[in-house]
């Protein structure tokens, strides 16, 4: 459900390290609790983020949620896959659903996020 | 397919509906006084006859619910009965065949209904300056916001930030967004009031106004609404009412004499100008005093015994509209007002509330009650006794329609889990409320019994429920022409 | 009276039920020294009273029928086909509410679809919306889109745009970092004026957001709009057109093929009579890209549980009752009823009805101007126009037009000092498919008389 090798944040993204760049998605739980993905607004490659800024929005049919970055940094990439499909982000959240590829000017606030049990103890007091 | 092609699936090449007028003159050839690259070569518009035509729109007319078809109790819309006269006074030539630039002394008439109903509206609210302009209510809260930010700058101050209650409509804080205005959320005391500890340490000297709803959308009065208005006053902002829930209000008491500062009317609601599926509206301004320099121009005002626009003011916020607003329903309101008169106005608050109350004492056996106290002109019930059996409330919704009702407005105040916001409205008998109430029981029973029955429903409308995920993904919004169409 | 229906016993029986002995029970929410006031109304009337009290004041207003009218200016008097108020006419259509449980409201769905559908082939736009209120306010809301796309500060608006659509969106932008910057888009040589292209074209910088033109303009006017479209592109600019009479897209190039980003007008004289500017309906239509920054209702079709054709509003995500303080746009409701009207009209008339109907009100305006030149006016509108044109008035438009009124019996045209203080003597003379032979006769006449 919360693979380990991610950082989460307590707004329900993840963080993946590749290569020298990351990757940032929505979690499981949260895709679950958006239900069906219709639309998601990214950001221009090029723009800069500080941790916790809002990066862009994910909609289903009746609601609209800010996404905010795990790690300050640029955007080099975003998945452009996910304008013409987006339930990829329902069906593969941290696969083929990650929505930006982000340079970290700050690598060590990737040791600030929740690791995967931290975070699934979050989920289930939000559950309960 | 569905059971109604579109209208241009109707069209046929070289059939024609109805006929241009006779031709008055020597025809001019565009090509002769215009660029011939400023021609369209074509105009892909259907060819019907006038008779499909009529028959397409009548069957489409015949897939919708009205509140002439049956019980329309939308919360927070006052889905009441339309009077048909207001629509014959509506198309009188002499109030319908006019033009906006026609000169006033041309338009007296027309001058005259604008002010006498602005007085009528002044004297049911108790303000004394209204304005008919705004086209609807969220352009009459656009106008009363910018209004009040004119006043503290006038009187030099810089205010930055509105209070919204979170059971607030979403056109308030979208409103303050549009104002320039940070906008700070309110939560909703355990009694549905406003919370005047929470209150009060949002106030500051950067608060312009707070708008708050009164009724509220719980449906309940602001018993500490004199309390909430002294808090605002004394830290030098004012107090906006989003008027939605007039209906509840007239005769009963006149807003202005509680100290709010400023109130949208919805004309279409409270007086019954029709909701035309969707619009027109229209959504007038009323004001105290000290705000009428800021209203909307240009106002209608009386010299002797003529009618006229006043000269442009300094201090107004500007138009909002290209002229004096929706006329037409302004005519309309001014029908209502004037068949119902003061006594008429107050019993249709007595029985919108009466109303509400009666459905409120008869369903809080079967449905959850989130606030249990006397209400106004509507009551919010909860689904969440049913959502505990797998039914939610958009089940109970759709299952209504199977019943010929149309479902109550749902899911909304976003406070209340599992909402049904009730309002009946005072147009609605006894009988017609018996009746919705013996549909409710039984849903609930239903939702025991079978709950499969709520969540396949509806199954007696034109259409089962709808794709909206792919509607949302890939929007069709448009009919695409054929290639060689 | 009121229209409800409860009997006294009724109501007896249902206090009983909710638990109160009367109906003030209901009410002591209310601070207690401001309930129950007085209002000071006049009594009621019942239906034949107040139906005669509407007529006689009606009857103070003068219609078409009384005097001859050549008023335009973005308010046009246009054939509306019979059929089209049967319709709304219709409880179906008028005393439903927008189409939010969409099982029980698919004919204003499908309705709006193909509302949407025939305002994209009028502009030749890919993406329309349900309407918004009037075609100021939409020109106000195209500008906020612009501004929230593109975050610059500056809007070239040029001159010739209606005046009051202009000052809607000075309104609307009022508390908000918007710069409007209103360029002279027409110039004065003598008694006659023409179009000043160059400015706007100058006008457009890398801060302008976007560039609104009308079409025809305010002043008639069809001007070749490339040049300003060119500027828009190298500059980033968004442009906005304003379609001056709906009818006009009957024969003039649409909008979306000039290049337009946002095309946005008024529709009301497709529905019915101008009703004294009111209620109209804002057209608002876009390319494909832009979808999901439209502001308000959008109907699009789907399929239901069985796979069967339906419509749903569909993007809802864009408006207020979601967005919440973050939505850009706080309308609510469209205009629903009167764009059926202009649906129906449209389909009645069709492909050639509206055709004719945009020839014959060229025709109508170009006569009217050979009439007038006959009669010693000079016209001043020096460039094509389609069915609204200028005409000089050396003592002044207002002046004139009193004139014109009071000893010739004809209301004829728009005073032109709405526009700019430099047009003060010009008055702005529309004509349509409904203007008679006798009323330009009438109008001739009145001029020759009042020179």
């Amino acid at each position: 459900m919360y693979p380990d090798d991610l950082g989460y944040t307590s707004e329900h993204e993840w963080v993946r390290a590749d290569g020298d760049h990351w990757l940032v998605g929505i979690t499981a739980y949260a895709q679950e609790e958006l239900g069906d993905v219709v639309y998601v607004e990214l950001p221009t490659p090029g723009e800069s983020f500080a941790a916790g800024d809002e990066f862009g929005t994910v909609e289903s049919v009746k609601a609209v949620s800010p996404l905010y970055v795990p790690m300050s940094g640029e955007i080099l990439e975003v998945n452009e896959e996910l304008e013409a499909q987006p339930e990829l982000i329902n069906e593969e959240p941290y696969a083929a659903g990650w929505m930006i590829r982000l340079a970290a000017s700050d690598p060590s606030e990737r040791d600030a996020l929740l690791d995967a049990q931290a975070y699934q103890q979050f989920v289930n007091e939000l559950r309960a | 397919m569905t059971d109604e092609p579109l209208i241009y699936d109707l069209s046929s090449p070289g059939r024609r509906g109805v006929h241009s007028p006779l031709p008055q003159f020597d025809p001019v050839d565009p090509g002769d006084v215009l660029p011939s690259s400023e021609l369209r070569t074509d105009l892909p518009l259907p060819e019907a006859s006038e008779i499909d035509v009529m028959r397409h729109f009548l069957r489409l007319s015949h897939k919708n619910h009205s509140v002439d078809t049956a019980m329309y109790p939308l919360g927070s819309c006052t889905m009441k009965y339309n009077p048909k006269v207001n629509e014959v006074t509506a198309r009188t030539p002499g109030l319908a065949d006019i033009h906006p630039y026609q000169p006033p002394e041309t338009a007296q008439g027309a001058l005259e209904l604008i002010y006498e109903l602005e007085a009528l509206l002044a004297s049911i609210t108790g303000f004394p300056a209204v304005s008919t302009q705004p086209a609807a209510g969220s352009q009459g809260e656009l106008c009363g916001l910018l209004s009040i930010l004119a006043w503290h700058e006038s009187r030099a101050e810089t205010r930055t930030q509105v209070l919204v209650p979170d059971s607030a409509h979403g056109t308030n804080p979208a409103t303050g967004t549009m104002s320039g205005l940070e906008v700070i959320s309110l939560p909703t005391a355990d009694d549905g009031g406003i919370d005047l500890q929470n209150l009060k340490e949002s106030l500051g000297p950067g608060v312009a106004a707070i708008m708050l709803t009164l009724p509220s959308t719980l449906g309940l009065f602001e018993r500490r609404i004199a309390e909430v208005v002294e808090l605002v006053h004394a830290a030098g902002a004012q107090v906006y009412c989003d008027g939605a829930n007039m209906n509840a209000m007239l005769g009963r008491v006149r807003p202005a004499d509680l100290g709010i500062d400023v109130m949208h009317l919805n004309l279409h609601k409270t007086f019954s100008t029709p909701h035309g599926g969707g619009g027109p509206g229209a959504g007038a301004l009323a004001v105290q005093a000290h705000l009428e320099p800021f209203l909307p121009e240009p106002r209608v005002v009386r010299k002797g015994d003529t009618f006229a626009l006043a000269e442009p003011s300094p201090t107004s916020i500007g138009r909002v509209h290209s002229h004096l607003g929706n006329f037409g329903n302004l005519v309309r309101a001014y029908t209502f007002i004037r068949s119902l008169g003061a006594e008429g106005l107050r019993e249709a608050a007595d029985d919108a509330v009466l109303n509400a109350n009666y459905l409120r004492a008869s369903l809080s056996d079967d449905y959850d009650l989130p606030y249990d106290r006397t209400c106004m002109h509507e009551v919010v019930l909860a689904g969440t006794r049913q959502r505990r059996l797998g039914v939610r409330t958009l089940d109970i919704a759709k299952r209504l329609i199977d019943y010929g009702i149309h479902p109550p407005t749902i899911y909304f105040p976003i406070i209340v889990d599992e909402a049904l916001m009730i309002e009946p409205t005072e147009t609605e008998s006894r009988e017609s409320l018996d009746n919705f109430i013996d549909v409710m029981r039984r849903i609930a029973r239903e939702a025991e019994s079978d709950p499969d029955k709520l969540h396949d429903a509806p199954v007696n409308a034109p259409v089962r429920r709808l794709d909206e995920v792919t509607a949302n993904r890939r929007p069709n919004v448009r009919r695409v022409p054929e290639s060689g169409d | 009276m009121s229209y409800a229906p409860n009997t006294d016993a009724d109501r007896a029986a249902m206090l009983r039920t909710v638990g109160v002995e009367s109906i003030d029970d209901l009410f002591v929410d209310i601070p207690v020294q401001h309930r129950d006031p007085t209002l000071d109304l006049p009594p009621a009337l019942p239906e034949t009273d107040v139906i005669r009290h509407l007529g006689q004041l009606g009857a103070l207003n003068a219609t078409s029928d009384d005097l001859p009218s050549f008023l335009g200016a973005g308010f046009y008097r246009h054939f509306v086909p019979a059929l089209v108020d049967q319709q709304l006419l219709r409880s179906e259509w008028y005393t439903a509410y927008t189409p939010y449980q969409p099982e029980m409201a698919q004919g204003t769905l499908q309705a709006m679809y193909e509302f949407q559908s025939l305002v994209c082939d009028l502009t030749g736009m890919e993406v329309s919306n349900a309407s918004l209120y009037d075609g100021a306010s939409a020109l106000a809301e195209a500008i906020l889109l612009c501004r929230g796309l593109t975050r610059r500060p500056r809007v070239v608006i040029a001159e010739t745009v209606h005046p009051a659509y202009r000052d809607v969106a000075t309104t609307y932008t009022s508390a908000l970092d918007v710069d409007l910057q209103v360029v002279p888009a027409a110039s004065r040589d003598g008694s006659s004026v023409r179009p000043n292209i160059e400015s706007l074209v100058e006008a457009i910088d890398d801060q302008t957001s976007c560039v609104v033109i009308q079409r025809p303009d305010f002043l008639g006017m069809v001007v070749d709009t490339d040049p300003i479209v060119q500027a828009a592109r190298r500059h980033g600019a968004r442009v906005v057109v304003v379609v001056g009479d709906p009818v006009s897209l009957g024969l003039l190039v649409p909008p979306g093929d000039l290049g337009a980003d946002i095309v946005v007008g008024e529709l009301r004289s497709l529905a019915g009579p101008p009703a004294y500017g009111g209620p109209g309906a804002g057209m608002f239509a876009v390319k494909s890209q832009l979808i999901r920054r439209v502001p308000g209702r959008i109907a699009g079709r789907t399929v239901d549980l069985d796979g069967k054709d339906a419509f749903v509003l569909t993007l809802q995500t864009r408006e207020q009752h979601i967005r919440r303080e973050r939505a850009t746009s706080n309308i609510t409701t469209n205009q629903a009823l009167v764009t059926l009207g202009a649906t129906i009209s449209l389909s009645a008339l069709g492909r050639r009805g509206l055709r004719e109907i945009a020839e014959q009100s060229l025709t109508a305006a170009h006569h009217a101007a050979e009439a007038l030149a006959g009669a010693g006016a000079v016209i001043a509108t020096d460039a094509p126009y389609f069915n609204e044109f200028a005409v000089h008035a050396p003592e002044g438009a207002a002046a004139r037009l009193d004139r014109l009124r009071r000893d010739g019996n004809v209301l004829a045209g728009v005073d032109l000092s709405c526009v700019s203080p430099r047009f003060d003597d010009l008055i702005l003379v529309a004509a349509t498919e409904l203007t008679t032979a006798s009323d330009v006769e009438a109008l001739a006449a009145a001029w020759a008389r009042s020179r």
